[in-house]
Parts: C-alpha cells; sequence; structure tokens
C-alpha cells in the first residue's frame, strides 16, 4: 500500500498558482529526495501537505494512508503521522523545548485515549535525554527557549529531535541541510539514518545534492515550474550535481 | 540628600452635591491622636474640596468612571450580613512559600487576625487599622500619610478620610521574619464601599513578606466600591517582599493609591497581579530616597469580557546611585481594556540611577484593547534608563509551527500565551504565586476558547 499519494495538486498563495499539477508517490518506508531550482514550488509543497493556512489548493488530492487529508487540520496531520522539518522553524519564547516537547507528545497521546494522563515526567526525560544524546545535543538544551536565539545547526538538530520524539510515518525535511556546516549536517543525517527505516518514510526537499551524500534516497525527483518534471535512481542526483538543472529545463521545453 | 518631588495635585474641583459620594463629616473616625486626626481632617478637607476626576485630567484620560453610581454608596454597616464562610477556602492558603507568620481577614467591617508567637515576642505588629489607632497610635502616626498624601487625588483623599479599616504591618529594627504574613480584604457587597488603609513601616535592617489580596465573589447586578491607599516605608537595609493580589468580583469598581519609599541600600521586591473587578485604577509609585535603594516592580494581569484595568506606574529616582526595575506583562481577550501609563523621573542629581520599565501586552481578540505608555524624565546628567512598550497579537506562524507538532489550536494559543508570561514567573520567587498566575491563563484562556 502506498503511503503518501498526491493528484494532480494545484495551490495557489495570495491568487498566483505555484504548484501546477504535482503527482507524486511515497510509499511506505522509502526515502525520496525532491530537488529543484528556487523558486520551482518545492517549500510551498512542504508546507501544504503539513496545512498552512496561507496555500490554498484550487485543485487535486493528497492522500496519506487512503484517507484524503486536505480538509485536516495542521495538528490532525501530525497525529496521523506526518512530520515537516521546517527550513525556517519559528522561535516561541517562553516554552522551552522540553515543555514544547512534551505538549506534542501529549497530544498524540490524548488523541488516542481521551482520559489520558500524559507521560510520566521520568519516562520523557529519559527519552528526550537519550535523542539528545544521539544528535550530540547539550543536555542544558531542553531548558532553552524553543528556536529562541538558536544557531541555524541548533534549530535544525532541534527539528530532528522533534521528529525522533514524535515517531512520525512520513517526515518531510524541507531544505534541512540550508545553513548547516559539514558537521552539523553529518549530526542531522546520522539522526536522520538512525530514525529510517520500514515504518518511516522521508521525503527530502532540497536545492543541492550534498545532503544527499549523507542520506542516500531510494528515489530521485527533478521539480520545476510547479510539477515533478523527472524522476531517477538516487544517480539522478549526481548527474544534476554535475550537468545543473539546464538538460532537464531543455527537455522539458522540448517537449 | 532627598530630593523633593512635586505632588502632582488633582485640578478637579468640585461641580455639584449630586456629582460626588454622600459620606458625611461624622463618618470620619477621629482617634484622639493628634497627628492621625489632623491628616484625616486635612484629608477631610480635600475630599469636600475635590471633584471626582473626569477624562480631562491627564491621568484619567483613558478611565472614564462617569458610570460610576457615586449617590448610592454607603458606608459598611457593623450589622451588614456576610460571613467568613463566603470567603473561598483557596484564597487563605499561603503562597508565598512557607506557612503564614501572621493573617488578617477583613470583611464586612469585621476582621481576624492572628499572629506568631515568636514574631509578637520580636516586637512585630500586624493587626487591623482599628486596633493600631488603639493599641500603637504613636507608631501608627509617624508614617500615616507621610508617603501616600491627601493632595494626590480624590481617592486618596476619600479614602484618608473614611478608611474605616486597614492593616498595619511594622517590623522592628533589624529583625528577620521568615514566614509571610498575609492579608485578605474581601469585597463588600452592593452598593457598598470598602475603604482601607494599609500601612507597612519596617525599620532599618528589616525583612519581610507581605502578601496582600484583595477579593471578592461577583454579584449579577449593581456596584460596589473599593477603595485603598497603601503605604509603605522600607528603612535603611531593609528587605521588603510585597505581593499584591486582586481578584475582585466582575462588579466591584477598585480604586487604589499606592507607594513604596525605600530608603538608604534598602531592597524591594513589588508583585502584582490583576485578574478582577470591573474597573481598576491604581497608582503605583516606587520611591527611591536614598542612595543605593533599590526596587523592582513586577505585573502580571489578564482581562476579559468588559473589565478595564488602569495602571499609572511611576519610577522615582530621588537619590544617587539607586535601581528600579519594573516589568508589567497582561493578556487581554474579549472587549477588554488595558491602560499603563510609567514614568521613570529622575531627580536632579540623582546620578549613576539604573531605571527600566517596560510594559508588554498581548491582545487575544480584536475587540481588546491595549495602552502602553511609557515615559521618562530625567533631571541628573549620569544616568542609564531603558524603557519599552509593545501590543501584540499571537503570531500566526507560530501557532502553525505547534500545530505542526500536533498540538491543537486552543492548546497551541495556551503554551504561547504561558510563554508570553514567562519572563514575569521568572520574577517570582514563590511557586505559589505562580500557580495562582497559571490558574488565571487557564480560566481566562478556557473562557476565552469556549
Amino acid at each position: 500500500m502506498s503511503e503518501l499519494v498526491i493528484k494532480n495538486l494545484h495551490v495557489n498563495i495570495n491568487g498566483k498558482e505555484i504548484l501546477k499539477g504535482l503527482n507524486f508517490t511515497l510509499p511506505k518506508g522509502e526515502v525520496h529526495a525532491i530537488m529543484g531550482p528556487n523558486g520551482t514550488g518545492k517549500s510551498t509543497l512542504a508546507y501544504t501537505l503539513m496545512g498552512h493556512p496561507a496555500y490554498e489548493v484550487t485543485e487535486g488530492e493528497v492522500f496519506f494512508n487512503g484517507v484524503n487529508i486536505l480538509d485536516l487540520e495542521p495538528n490532525e496531520r501530525s497525529i496521523l503521522g506526518i512530520f515537516l522539518a521546517f527550513q525556517y522553524p519559528v522561535a516561541i519564547p517562553g516554552v522551552t523545548v522540553a515543555n514544547f516537547i512534551r505538549s506534542a507528545v501529549n497530544s498524540r497521546r490524548r488523541a488516542v485515549n481521551t482520559d489520558d494522563k500524559g507521560v510520566p515526567l521520568l519516562e520523557f526525560r529519559k527519552e528526550v535525554k537519550q535523542k539528545m544524546e544521539m544528535l550530540r545535543m547539550d543536555p542544558s538544551f531542553a531548558g532553552r527557549y524553543l528556536n529562541d536565539g538558536f544557531s541555524g545547526g541548533e534549530k535544525k538538530r532541534a527539528e530532528i529531535l522533534q521528529m525522533a520524539m514524535l515517531k512520525p510515518e512520513i517526515a518531510i525535511l524541507d531544505e534541512t541541510d540550508s545553513g548547516l556546516d559539514i558537521d552539523a549536517l553529518k549530526i542531522v543525517a546520522d539522526g536522520v539514518n538512525t530514525l529510517r527505516g520500514p515504518d518511516l518514510g522521508v521525503v527530502i526537499i532540497t536545492h543541492y545534492q550534498r545532503i544527499l551524500n549523507y542520506i542516500k534516497p531510494d528515489y530521485v525527483h527533478v521539480m520545476m515550474d510547479g510539477k515533478i518534471v523527472e524522476s531517477g535512481e538516487s544517480d539522478l542526483a549526481l548527474h544534476l550535481e554535475e550537468h545543473g538543472y539546464d538538460w532537464i529545463r531543455e527537455k522539458v521545453n522540448g517537449n | 540628600m532627598v530630593i523633593k518631588k512635586p505632588v502632582v495635585i488633582s485640578t478637579s474641583k468640585k461641580r455639584s452635591e449630586t456629582s460626588d459620594f454622600v459620606f458625611t463629616k461624622d463618618q470620619v473616625r477621629f482617634t484622639g491622636n493628634q497627628v492621625i486626626d489632623a491628616y484625616r481632617e486635612k484629608a477631610w478637607k480635600i475630599n469636600q474640596e475635590t471633584g471626582i476626576p473626569t477624562t480631562k485630567e491627564e491621568a484619567w484620560r483613558r478611565t472614564d468612571i462617569r458610570s460610576l453610581r457615586l449617590g448610592q454608596f454607603q458606608l459598611i454597616k457593623r450589622n451588614e450580613k456576610s460571613s467568613i464562610s463566603d470567603i473561598p477556602a483557596n484564597l487563605l492558603e499561603p503562597v508565598a512559600d512557607g506557612d503564614h507568620g501572621g493573617q488578617i481577614i477583613l470583611y464586612a467591617n469585621e476582621y481576624i487576625h492572628r499572629l506568631d508567637e515568636d514574631l509578637q515576642k520580636n516586637g512585630v505588629i500586624f493587626c487591623d487599622l482599628l486596633t493600631a489607632e488603639r493599641d500603637y497610635a504613636d507608631l501608627l502616626a509617624k508614617a500615616i500619610g507621610t508617603i501616600v498624601k491627601p493632595e494626590e487625588g480624590k481617592f486618596s483623599a476619600l479614602t484618608g478620610a473614611f478608611a474605616q479599616n486597614g492593616v498595619f504591618l511594622y517590623i522592628p529594627k533589624n529583625v528577620v521574619i521568615e514566614t509571610p504574613v498575609h492579608s485578605l480584604i474581601w469585597g463588600a457587597g452592593i452598593d457598598t464601599a470598602q475603604i482601607s488603609h494599609i500601612i507597612v513601616y519596617l525599620e532599618s535592617g528589616a525583612s519581610a513578606t507581605y502578601v496582600l489580596e484583595f477579593a471578592s465573589k461577583t454579584e449579577e447586578k449593581g456596584q460596589s466600591l473599593i477603595t485603598n491607599n497603601i503605604e509603605i516605608y522600607v528603612g535603611p537595609q531593609a528587605n521588603f517582599r510585597f505581593v499584591e493580589l486582586q481578584s475582585l468580583g466582575r462588579h466591584v469598581w477598585n480604586f487604589t493609591h499606592e507607594r513604596v519609599q525605600v530608603d538608604r541600600d534598602g531592597q524591594l521586591d513589588w508583585i502584582f497581579g490583576a485578574i478582577g473587578g470591573h474597573l481598576t485604577k491604581n497608582f503605583a509609585e516606587l520611591d527611591l530616597i536614598a542612595n543605593g535603594a533599590v526596587g523592582k516592580m513586577s505585573g502580571f494581569y489578564f482581562t476579559d469580557k468588559n473589565q478595564h484595568l488602569d495602571y499609572d506606574s511611576q519610577q522615582n529616582h530621588l537619590a544617587a546611585n539607586t535601581t528600579s526595575d519594573l516589568l508589567f506583562k497582561g493578556a487581554l481577550v474579549d472587549e477588554s481594556r488595558s491602560v499603563w501609563q510609567g514614568m521613570i523621573y529622575v531627580a536632579p542629581g540623582a546620578d549613576k540611577t539604573d531605571g527600566y520599565q517596560a510594559n508588554r501586552n498581548l491582545l487575544l481578540s480584536k475587540q481588546a484593547r491595549a495602552d502602553s505608555i511609557p515615559g521618562l524624565e530625567i533631571l541628573a546628567n549620569d544616568v542609564r534608563c531603558t524603557h519599552g512598550a509593545t501590543v501584540g497579537k499571537i503570531d500566526a506562524d507560530q501557532v502553525f509551527y505547534l500545530m505542526s507538532r500536533g498540538i491543537a489550536r486552543p492548546d497551541a494559543e495556551k503554551l504561547i500565551v504561558e510563554g508570553f508570561f514567562d519572563p514575569i514567573m521568572q520574577r517570582i520567587p514563590f511557586e505559589g504565586v505562580k500557580h495562582r498566575f497559571q490558574k488565571a491563563i487557564s480560566d481566562k484562556m478556557g473562557s476565552y476558547l469556549g
């Protein structure tokens, strides 16, 4: 059974069409990369899948495990198992990383059982500590205000920490490598690789091939002008690295 | 050297007999102590000459009290029906860590007071005002009317003249009280004015924590009136932690003049929490009167429905090397309204002053309105004064971010509001007070979220 199926997706922002009939399927447990030059609608796709209110779906369907998710609120999508690692995570002053993640974990538990009393504190702390060690984060990190004054690397690690704690079925990594030095990128990639497996499908949205050296995708897709225009195995990424996007543009225009 | 600050004198003159309260001079309580009686006589006279403030006065520009039915109010009668069993038990529990070393409950002209024996032995006085007038008149006379003056406004004069009761807290020299003392002023019924005068005096080197609470139930119809003068002197090297909580009923009109004077190397940590009342106008002032005095003011407020809350704060640096630090944070829902008008005043010669004031407001509905007006008046050369004022809304991107992690919108908004208040919580050294504020956030958010 396919995990995520996007059919003929059209999306407007501020009345302007950005996605223009996008088709995409992510089978369960696979890792796919979506690459493309700037301004082709990659982040629009990420936000639309998560349900950002500014992105208006004018046509098409998105199924997750057979459920059309387009009418669902972002929190409902999250609880179904969709996770978006933001390119620009939002700072929330006054709310600590630990408090925030605990609220998110408890929201999931309550979605399953409305009488749930919440995750026991000790159990929660233990798990956060373990996941933070995996991402080589200082324990004091849990007590800091969420994304407030975080460096680029800290923000991205915090995103992966949330992913590790929330255990989604698919994760969309939106330009997760941007703003990361090579060491930070390795840590983040290690985290993702540890989590990937038959229960976690991953969509890596990226401008550069670099991250794909560390997180090996099963398939690579090229996005241009609001559509997927080329798909191939992981060597497609290397080809793009070497030859750029022009040959695809020519190929698309040539058709 | 102490530099006197010019006292603002209310300019409203009386318009006509029907535009004032109906209290009469025979209701002014004369005690036989010359100082106290002279003060009350003067307060009475100023009250007679001073009209009800109107929005033409700068301090009252944003707070219109024309619909206060002045002529209806009577002072509390001795036999008025009220029972201490009306008072919710949680209001009597300790909020500053540790059991109460003393407690005073004022309700419907009755009072209960209690003070631990060891504090009594140390010479601490903590009693209601009537008892203080009878037993400690000379001490009381040393403080009464010296910090909040009748000239400051209609309500300071009215309260000075007609205070039916109040609290007197006196800490002798070098006496350090570990356990907090607590008093609750429980608001009176419809058409009743409850007028209280609170006087606190810490001698040099003394240290204490005082929790002063104003509360009452909500009546469906009608108005109640509460007015207070709160005068506090923190002596040289004394240390005072003052927590003031207000959860009055939704029909209560509340007018308070309060000022804390901090003397040489004295320290004040002053915490405000306001969630109740129909309309509140509060003049809260800090006078740093001698070298090395430090005052910190932290305010929490959360209004809803048709509540109106107006704070005027003044940080008066009247001597060199003084430090003040004010942070007030408030959230507003429904069509409620808040006003904060702050002023840091630095007197000539008050060099090496460090003054800070900030007011942050979070509007949670389109109809709510917050006015935030900082001010600086600096007459010295070598000072550091900073201020900030903001009125903002919940950021939609923050809500989306939290929701994308599975947190439903109401919980996401609550989390953001709690985060907004966190800097205030961080300033409060008492878990019980923090819990009280957290509960207020939950309650107010609960009704706001439907």
